[in-house]
């Protein structure tokens, strides 16, 4: 039971994973595209590692110790995903403005001949 | 000084959480991942001493205060929380029906310090269809938003709590 638990939270993370990247496929630029690519990974991957913990915690309190440090080692790299994937996301997208990529179909733009 | 003491300690606290339960000779760690886990932990604070210095980037010890830290984890567990589910849904529906209305808006954030407006970029940029681009001297920030549908363009809907509890947080 609490296996088919811990299959449907994975699922749901891979949903948003193949969502983040048929993000990719379907946003007509580099803007677009990238918020796709980071808010649906950053959410997919993390369904997936609470799966992974949740099923490590299982395995360390029915009597096997090795889970622990595996816990352990997916709740760092939650934390250090929700920090670098928007720095990532944010380089990308100031990198592509800077070097002249203009947002396709923007309403409006605020950014254009702004003093930075 | 200091800067070296405090990043070797958090380097150390670190390499201990990587490789806890690889022996039993200082409670769950053996002996040779301490001798490791130091040498490279000066390494790391040396290297941080040096980037610091070099950058001109004030050190911010105001957030060796723990209120903060307590404050900083509400704001993460109450409505970030919230808005990273609301913005992932939200994303997940636009993939599938490809209903887009992008633009580029300037935000006032009126933020007095570095950190508060690095905290700020970073939840803006993991919530509903806003994505920071770039930001000027005065700590304005220019956010690319996925839907413009409603044609009012204020920081309020852009942003929502968050340069309040970045205020909070940070000042």
């Amino acid at each position: 039971m609490i296996n088919e638990v811990l299959y449907a939270i994975m699922g749901i993370g891979m949903f948003f994973q193949m969502m983040g990247t048929l993000a990719l496929h379907r946003f007509p630029d580099v803007y677009t595209r990238v918020h796709g690519a980071t808010k649906c990974t950053t959410f997919g991957s993390m369904f997936l590692y609470i799966g992974v913990m949740a099923y490590s915690a299982l395995m360390y309190f029915s009597g096997d110790a090795v889970y622990l440090s595996m816990a352990l080692h997916i709740f760092i790299v939650m934390i250090l995903i929700l920090l670098t994937n928007p720095t990532g996301a944010h380089a990308i997208a100031r990198a592509a403005y800077r070097s002249g990529v203009m947002p396709v179909k923007a309403k409006v733009d605020m950014l254009k001949g702004a003093k930075l | 000084m200091a800067v070296l003491v405090v990043s070797f300690i958090f380097s150390m606290i670190f390499y201990l959480a990587l490789t806890a339960g690889s022996g039993t000779a200082f409670y769950y760690w053996s002996s040779s991942e301490l001798i490791t886990g130091v040498f490279f932990s000066l390494i790391a604070a040396v290297l941080a001493k040096k980037l610091i210095g070099s950058s001109g980037i004030k050190p911010g010890w105001q957030f060796m205060n723990p209120i903060r830290w307590v404050k900083f984890l509400v704001f993460a567990f109450g409505p970030f929380l919230y808005n990273l589910t609301k913005a992932n849904i939200d994303v997940a529906g636009r993939v599938i029906t490809g209903r887009i209305d992008p633009g580029i808006v300037k935000v006032n954030t009126g933020l007095k310090n570095d950190f508060g407006l690095m905290l700020l970029a970073n939840s803006v940029t993991l919530t509903p269809g806003t994505l920071s681009v770039d930001a000027d001297s005065k700590r304005n920030l220019y956010v690319h938003c996925i839907n413009l549908e409603n044609k009012d363009r204020k920081c309020d809907n852009v942003c929502g709590s968050f340069i309040k509890w970045a205020r909070r947080i940070t000042e």
